[in-house]
């Protein structure tokens, strides 16, 4: 188990080399100035120009470019935005709603899921069934802007039941709302992948065995159906939070969420090859560190599963 | 004796000094969508304490729907018990409360599955799966369920039980799987063992070592043992009666030594044939013509009829009756009497 967390910590470091780097060259083969746009109507002043470009080493390759910035980076620091503002800083002030959201929108979705998924498989056939069945393909075959858009519509301003949009606190009841938009279509998936496991388990010759033994039902399905039910679900939820962890551009720009998606949508948008590399970074080293511990959390689930 | 003791409670239908295990004239169907399959058809055995019945057919001959349906696991629907008792102690368990229904599933009748690796929860440690059935059923405690159940490991002789109890099935062999499943079977002191093909998928002396226990287990405990196989060489030494199914039905029904010495049914003629035999090597092994009957349509007449060598005109339109053959012998076939020669 040691040698496999270190073996997979190790491989972080290629991963990491390689995602910046590519990150890096993309924002740079943008085609278009960086400093156009900057100084209002007139072109910007010469003088500017070539301070801004010695400031973020333009005039030398990409190569060089990307390796005094990956210098800078290991020393812990992300670099500046062309207005001047340290990128670290940045992440600090709006990752942490992302990070919010990214948890409300997976315990809504498990909750749900999970809860619908064990009811229709445990009942099989049958207007809930159907029910679940047709919401779900509903869900999945709505793209989020429109989920978005029409919740906050409803909810937001015709019924009134929850704000709108999120004010610059993002406080956990603001964020109700949209984590269900950006857990919603998750959330038909875990649903369905749930109802699957159950019905595919419940015939498995263990639950025979289970029903042999004269276990009360409740223990039957509690004990021995949902433990192993739950591998599959559990897996793809801890993949989601990964993937949520990565900031979310429609539902943060619908609610007006000052989270990392809309920082990455901005600098893409301004060629802020530093911040996005920066933000990119970060979101790579989540990603690989929540999967990680999605693979160790099977040991403990399947104990058919060996690492070393 | 025990069953008085049992006959003294006054909420079961129990009664004195009746068989232990009886099935009595047991009909069950599955509805499927492409019609209903009659899988057994009045089929009738019982077991006393101490006693081994073999029952013994082909793959979907219905013997272990039968053991299903005595232990009520039968998948409900689409299967469905459409006729007869199943009698414990008297008591038609058709007829009573889920609940006590399960509770004769846990203490007095317990069943040992053939593939121990899927009949096990691969997600529990063996000694969890055991010392569950203490805990919920005779509520011990965690530590005196864990001491019990490794005296059941060393009692099925597994080697380092206090070790193997920490461990979990994928973790233990096909012998010592099948050995922690009649453990577990064990646990709370079952009347009658239901054993379904208990040593199909182990290695041949690991087969004999896990007959041996079984054996050596129902002896020491006199239980009821319901041995479901279709091997004709481990039947012969341990069954003291057999029943020969086909098709939904007991089509013959003896006493292990006259069953072996005359069959009384060309079915079980025709399955002792087929078993290889050293003392005929070289041999061409005889093999049953055909395959079982589809049981969506059963043949007019004795179902047998299409793959039988002595089949006569009388056999593709009557049923055989049950013939009775003396020493509570039975056989479903018409020329029962003159197969067994006048016994």
């Amino acid at each position: 188990m040691g040698r496999y967390v270190l073996r997979r910590l190790l491989q972080l470091i290629p991963v990491f080399v390689g995602t910046t780097f590519l990150i890096y060259v993309m924002v740079w083969a943008v085609p278009g100035d960086p400093f156009a746009g900057m100084c209002g109507e007139r072109p910007c002043n010469p003088a500017f120009v070539a301070m801004m470009t010695d400031k973020y080493n333009m005039d030398e390759t990409v190569f060089v470019q990307y390796f005094l910035y990956l210098g800078n980076l290991l020393q812990g620091d992300f670099g500046e935005t062309f207005s001047g503002l340290a990128v670290g800083d940045l992440i600090a002030l709006r990752y942490p709603v992302s990070i919010q959201l990214a948890v409300i929108a997976v315990a809504i979705e498990a909750v749900i899921g999970i809860a619908a998924g064990i009811l229709t498989g445990l009942r099989g056939r049958g207007f809930v069934d159907n029910l679940v069945l047709v919401s779900t393909l509903f869900l999945i075959s709505i793209p989020t802007f429109v989920t978005g858009f029409l919740l906050q519509i409803v909810f937001g301003l015709e019924l009134g039941w929850f704000p709108a949009t999120v004010s610059s606190e993002a406080t956990w009841g603001e964020l109700i709302m949209p984590g269900f938009v950006l857990g919603s279509l998750s959330m038909a998936y875990v649903s369905r992948l749930t109802r699957t496991s159950i019905a595919e388990n419940r015939r498995a010759d263990f639950m025979r065995t289970a029903l042999a033994k004269g276990q009360p039902k409740r223990r039957i399905v509690g004990v021995h159906l949902l433990r192993n039910s739950a591998i599959p679900v559990l897996t793809f939820l801890g993949t989601d939070l990964g993937n949520l962890m990565g900031g979310a551009i429609v539902t943060e720009g619908i609610f007006g969420i000052p989270g990392i998606g809309g920082l990455i949508y901005d600098s893409i948008l301004n060629k802020e090859g530093v911040t996005v590399t920066g933000v990119v970074v970060l979101l790579v080293i989540v990603f690989l560190l929540v999967n990680l511990i999605i693979d160790l959390l099977y040991a403990v689930l399947d104990p058919r599963i060996r690492y070393d | 004796m025990s069953a008085q003791s049992i006959g003294e409670t006054e909420d079961t239908g129990v009664v004195p000094d009746a068989p232990l295990l009886e099935v009595d004239d047991l009909y069950v169907e599955f509805r499927t969508r492409d019609g209903v399959a009659k899988v057994l058809n009045g089929v009738s055995y019982h077991v006393d304490a101490g006693e081994t019945l073999a029952v013994l057919g082909e793959s979907g001959s219905g013997k272990s729907v039968t053991a299903q349906a005595v232990m009520g696991i039968l998948d409900e629907p689409p299967a469905a018990v459409t006729g007869g008792e199943i009698r414990y102690h008297g008591e038609d368990l058709l007829k009573v409360s889920a609940q006590r229904r399960s509770d004769v599933r846990a203490e007095g009748i317990a069943m040992i599955f053939q593939d121990a690796l899927s009949a096990l929860n691969p997600v529990y440690t063996v000694g969890f799966q055991i010392e569950e059935q203490l805990r919920v059923r005779l509520g011990m405690s965690r530590q005196e369920a864990r001491k019990r159940a490794i005296a059941l490991l060393d009692l099925v002789r597994i080697p380092n039980a206090a070790r193997r109890v920490r461990q979990y099935p994928h973790e233990f062999s096909g012998g010592m799987r099948q050995r922690a499943m009649i453990a577990m079977s064990l646990a709370l002191d079952p009347e009658v063992l239901i054993a379904d093909e208990p040593t199909t998928a182990l290695d041949v002396t690991v087969q004999a070592q896990i007959m041996d226990l079984l054996k050596e287990i129902q002896t020491e405990r006199r239980m009821g043992l319901i041995l479901i196989t279709h091997d004709l060489g481990v039947v012969a030494e341990v069954a003291d009666r057999i029943a020969v199914m086909y098709a939904g039905r007991i089509v013959e029904y003896a006493d292990a030594v006259s069953l072996y010495r005359r069959p009384g049914h060309p079915y079980t003629a025709a399955l002792m044939e087929s078993l290889p035999r050293l003392d005929l090597k070289g041999h061409e092994l005889k093999t049953i013509k055909g395959l079982p009957p589809s049981l969506l349509a059963i043949p007019p007449g004795c179902p047998f009829h299409p793959r039988c060598a002595m089949a006569q005109d009388r056999c593709r339109t009557e049923v055989p009756a049950e013939y009775r053959l003396g020493l509570g012998r039975t056989s479903r076939c018409h020329f029962a009497e003159e197969m067994v020669g006048g016994v």
